[in-house]
This record gives structure tokens, sequence and C-alpha cells, in this order.
């Protein structure tokens, strides 16, 4: 597949040899291949460069935690572990909480799993399994241009789209089938945590679908037509063939597609209502640990008042990475069997 | 065998109950609902952007700065030119970066445990929130040069690069045969000349795609850009001045309460998702004409 792919390696026509590697100079004298020595300074110095850009990544996310840290240690000093749990967040008065914040972002992103993962599933289920061959490769490109469109555009069509949608129709007619339940309460004013769950789904289903898709197409086809040679219908061989030994690493996207729900900033803060309540009703509107950053981060007068936004963006930091490694080491264990599509 | 044969026709008779064959039906119909449910907002975002945002283009919008509130007209000229300059000025950093990062992974790091090490991290780079970036660049940034700049949006842009370059160039160079490399020494040509005129040279379609895919990535990223580059109602060239650009244009107008503006900010918004889905539907065309086939 290597070969046929990439063909012959694209020379330009044919090359001259470099001067050291011809065999014998006009006399007909035998002349070393290569001079030693010839080339191993300037081996060593692109060697060093290569190794300076890969440390780089290490840097870059070294520098970002003790940025995070040295920045945010006002607050720590002053608030400690009381910082998450506390609920007041008063800049005149320089009192600082987080709880509100991080309710919201739990709740936010909570709720878009709760909407995304089963339609995800579905797609990565009809993509691999059911579609017509010919359909497959649409499919799959359309869903995934879904994680192309920028934060801001999904923003501002929730803005002027999405929300009096909420607003004249889902919201009355949840309030009325489902008010019972207190989750679906309140004036509906469309722009709040319902609104933040939504769009959240909508961006969260193109990741947890492409990381189910390709975990299905890591279970080998042995496996699906040892159940289907049992009498399965299509459904069943994909419940227990597919699904069950692909469980791992669908876990492992639905916690990435987690991941990014908890950091996503603009489209949230555009429809989250940005008010560091705590309210039972998904009608009401609320606050998350990125949309404070966003939207305080530039007004925050006062060193104090910095710090407590910079320490917000510490946990979000911490938290999105422990999400991230989880969730690729669930992948991993999943496609970790089936050759490499890369190698040399 | 007869017997055999009978036995297992009696076997394949037994039919399916109607109960398996109607789940398995109803489950293709949720799964196709699934897909249809999931391509609704898609069409919807794109329908909107288009009906809403085409009326709102013209000439001036392409080429005059934002008039003050009240006033009608005007355009994104500056926010345009200012994504594409801030773009600009992450590439210089992002691009080099990410790619000699590609090369040390598949050049030299391959299954070492250093080599392990600077893989995960770019993965656990690329999981970063973007507003955290953007926290980071003005810590870098802003507090040292003392204002809002062009060069920190560019900082913060490049920082989201690295990582989504990084692991495409390692993964095209990887698909590189070895034999070609060991035809290289064979020649006696060095290593780096090898690694720089083979291998890379080899994959150079596929790095590109790399490149523009993060690209594609910062483009419309808005995040990063709020205390960085903070948004100019003017024209700025200047490296370590605030600049506009038009995601944060777009963010501004839409959360105002002027019609003009939101108008506007479809407008915007149409430019740039034409911009993005233009890079990202070549690069896709590339890669299906069968150059970087199995890359994907």
């Amino acid at each position: 597949m290597v070969n046929r792919a990439l063909g012959a390696p694209r020379l330009s026509g044919p090359q001259r040899l470099p001067e050291h590697a011809v065999a014998s100079d006009s006399k007909g004298q035998v002349q070393p291949l290569i001079k030693a020595g010839d080339s191993r300074w300037a081996d060593n110095a692109f060697f060093l460069a290569m190794l300076v850009c890969g440390l780089s990544v290490l840097a870059l996310v070294g520098l970002i935690l003790y940025e995070l840290i040295a920045k945010s240690s006002l607050s720590w000093h002053a608030f400690g572990w009381r910082f998450f749990f506390r609920s007041e967040w008063d800049p005149v008065n320089d009192q600082f909480g987080a709880f509100p914040f991080v309710y919201g972002t739990i709740v936010s992103s909570i709720l878009a799993l709760i909407i995304a993962v089963p339609l995800a599933i579905g797609v990565a289920v009809f993509i691999t399994e059911m579609s017509p061959r010919r359909l497959r490769g649409a499919l799959a490109f359309t869903t995934e241009l879904l994680a192309a469109i920028p934060s801001v555009i999904y923003g501002l069509w929730a803005i002027f789209v999405l929300v009096p949608l909420l607003r004249q129709y889902v919201q009355p007619w949840l309030a009325r089938y489902f008010g019972w339940t207190s989750l679906f309460q309140g004036p509906p004013y469309g722009i709040g945590m319902l609104a933040a769950g939504i769009i959240l789904a909508i961006m969260v289903v193109p990741i947890v679908s492409s990381i189910t898709r390709e975990v299905m197409t890591a279970v080998p086809q042995q496996q699906r037509e040892a159940v289907l040679a049992l009498g399965a219908t299509r459904w069943e061989m994909i419940r227990t063939g597919v699904l069950r030994n692909a469980r791992a690493g669908i876990l492992g996207g639905i916690i990435l597609g987690l991941g990014r729900a908890l950091g996503e900033t603009m489209a949230v803060t555009m429809v989250i209502g940005n008010r560091p309540e705590i309210a039972k009703s998904l009608f009401a509107p609320g606050y998350t640990m990125a949309s404070v950053i966003a939207n305080e981060f530039t007004e925050a007068t006062g060193d104090l008042y910095l710090s407590s936004l910079i320490e917000v963006g510490l946990a979000l930091f911490i938290v999105t990475v422990i999400v991230n490694v989880l969730a690729q080491l669930l992948v991993w264990t999943v496609t970790r069997g089936t050759p490499a599509r890369s190698h040399a | 065998m007869p017997e055999i044969v009978t036995a297992s026709a009696d076997f394949a008779a037994a039919p399916i109950s109607l109960w398996r064959r109607t789940t398995n039906s109803l489950v293709t119909l949720a799964a196709a609902t699934a897909v249809i449910l999931v391509l609704l907002p898609l069409a919807a975002v794109f329908g909107y952007l288009v009906y809403k945002g085409i009326g709102s283009i013209n000439w001036a919008f392409l080429t005059q700065t934002p008039k003050p509130v009240g006033e009608s007209g005007g355009g994104m000229a500056n926010a345009i030119a200012g994504s594409v300059y801030i773009l600009l000025i992450a590439s210089t950093f992002g691009v080099p970066l990410g790619i000699g990062a590609g090369i040390y992974l598949s050049e030299y790091g391959r299954g070492s445990r250093f080599g392990n090490l600077i893989r995960f991290t770019a993965d656990v780079l690329n999981g970063v929130p973007s507003i955290i970036v953007g926290i980071v660049a003005y810590g870098l940034v802003v507090l040292t040069q003392g204002h809002f700049s062009a060069l920190a949006g560019g900082v913060a842009l490049a920082i989201m690069m690295v990582p989504t370059i990084t692991r495409t160039t390692e993964e095209m160079l990887l698909l590189v045969p070895q034999a070609v490399r060991e035809a290289a020494y064979g020649l006696g040509v060095s290593r780096w000349r090898t690694t720089l005129s083979i291998t890379l040279r080899t994959a150079t379609s596929g790095v590109i795609t790399g490149v523009m895919l993060a690209f594609a990535r910062v483009a419309g990223e808005t995040a990063p850009l709020l205390f960085t580059a903070f948004g100019n109602q003017y024209w700025n060239w200047k490296l370590g001045q605030p600049t506009a650009a038009l995601s944060l244009q777009i963010f501004t107008y839409a959360i105002s309460p002027f019609d003009e503006w939101h108008r506007q900010a479809w407008a915007g918004a149409l430019i740039l998702i034409v911009l993005i889905v233009v890079s990202v539907g070549a690069v896709r065309l590339a890669a299906n004409r069968g150059m970087l086939k199995g890359a994907n």
C-alpha cells in the first residue's frame, strides 16, 4: 500500500551524484567513497536543530504550566483550595470563588455529551456498517466538516438562529410537558445552559464519531464474518462483534469529546448568558470556566482579580490534560493491536 | 454425504424471529436518523451563512474599515488583512518548529523513549483549550511589551499550530520507504541532505497537507486572540500594535445590539468559512488524488 501510494520518490530528473560519491577520479585512481568527517559536523548540526524543535514541544507545555502556576500564585495564597468551592465572585471587594464556573462547565459539558454521544455513535455505526459503500466517503467528509467550522461561527449561528428557536418553540414545549422535573422551569430566555449544551453537542459530535469510526474500523473483519456465520442479524453482529470489541476506544472518543467540551470558549460564551449563578433549571443562564476568562480577562483590574482568572485557567488546563491523556490511552488499547497505518 | 447436507439445510431453515428482525430494522432506522440529525445543523449553519451573509458582501465591505456606531456602510478590510497578517506571523514561528519536531520524531526519535515522550506531549498540547494558550501568550508577549499586539496573537496561534504540524509531518515522513533513504546513503549522501532533499521532498505534499490543516484550524480561532491581538478599528501593520482579526470582529459584532453590525458579522463569517472550507477541501481533493493515500 505504501509503495503504490507514494510510488518512487519524486526526484526531478536524473540527479548528479554528489562529488564525493564518485569512486575514481579522472586519472583512474581510486578515491575513498566518502571522505571521513566530510559531513559529520553538518549532520550533527542538523540533528541538534531538529532536537531543539522537538524539545520546543516539551518546552511549550512546560511554559504553559509555568506561566499559569506563577501568575496564579497570588490567588492560590489568598484562597487555597476553598477557591473552587466558594460561590462569591465579587471583583469590587476582591472576593473570588470559582464554584459557579466549575459547576457551569461540568453541567454544560455533560448535557452536551448526553445529546452528542448517541448521535455520534449512530453516525459512526451507520457510516462504517450500514451505509452503501459509495456514500461512505461523502458522509464521513460531511460529518467531519462540522469540526472545521470555527467556534465563533457556531456562536453567531446560535445567537441568531438556535436561541430564538429555543425561546419560541422548544422551551415552552419542554416546560409544558417536562416542567415537573424542575430541569425545565422558569422564563424561556433562549439563552442559557440548554443553548450552551446543544451548541456544544453539535461541536462534539464530529470528534466522538470520527474516533468511534476509527476504532470500529480497527476491529478485524473476521469478527464480523464469524458472528454473521453464527446466524446473527446485522445489528446483533454490530453489537456483539464490533461495538463490544471497540468499547474501550469508543469510551476514549467520548472522553476526548468531553475534553473539547470542557475547554470550548467562544460559542458557549455567546449563548450561556454569563451569570455566575447556580440554578437547577437548564433554562437559567450560567457561566463556564473558559467563558469567564474570555469575558473578564481584559477588564480585570487588580492583581488578585487577574490572578484568580488565571487560577481558573490553571484548573481548566489540568483537567483537560488529564481527560485527554485518559482518552489517548483508551483509544490506544483498541487501535494498538492493528497494524500501524504508517511504517517504514 | 447426504445426511450432513440435510442436517445443515434443516438448521438454516430455522427462521430469524420477528423480534430480532424488528430490532435490526429499528436500529438501522435509528442510525440513519442520527445521520440526518447531525447533518441538519451543518446544513442550517451553511444555509444561514450564505443566506444572511451574501447580501452584505460588497466592494465597500471588502475595502473599507469599520464605520462608527450609527453610520451604515464600512467594512472589514482591516480585519481580513489583520487575520492574514497574524496567520503569517504564526506560520513563521509555527511551521518551521512543527516540521522540525516532526523530522526529529520520524528520523531520530522512532521508538525511543524520548521520542515517545515528545509525541505524547504534542498530543497533550493539541488538547489544550485555546483560551489557555491565549493566557500564556498574554503573559509572554503582552506583559513583556506592555501592550496588546499582532505579535502576541501570532505567538498564540503558532503554539496551536505546532502539534498539528508535528504529528502530520511525522506520519508523512514515516510513509517514505526506508529503502529510499538507504538508496541515498548508498550514494554517499549525508544524512541531513538525505532527510531534506530526499525524505522530506518525497513527502512534500503530505507535509503541506498538515500545514494547511493547522492553518484551517487556527484561522477561525477567536479565544486566543481576545487578549493578545485584541482587535483594532483601523489598519495596522506594526508588529507591536493591536491588530484587527476577522474572528474577533465577528465576535464583537455578533454580541453588539446593532442590526447593521449583525449583518456585517454574517458577511464576515461567510468570508471566514469560505476561506477555511476552500483550504480544507483543496487538501481533501489532493488526498483523494492518490498523492497521499494511506495517509488518511
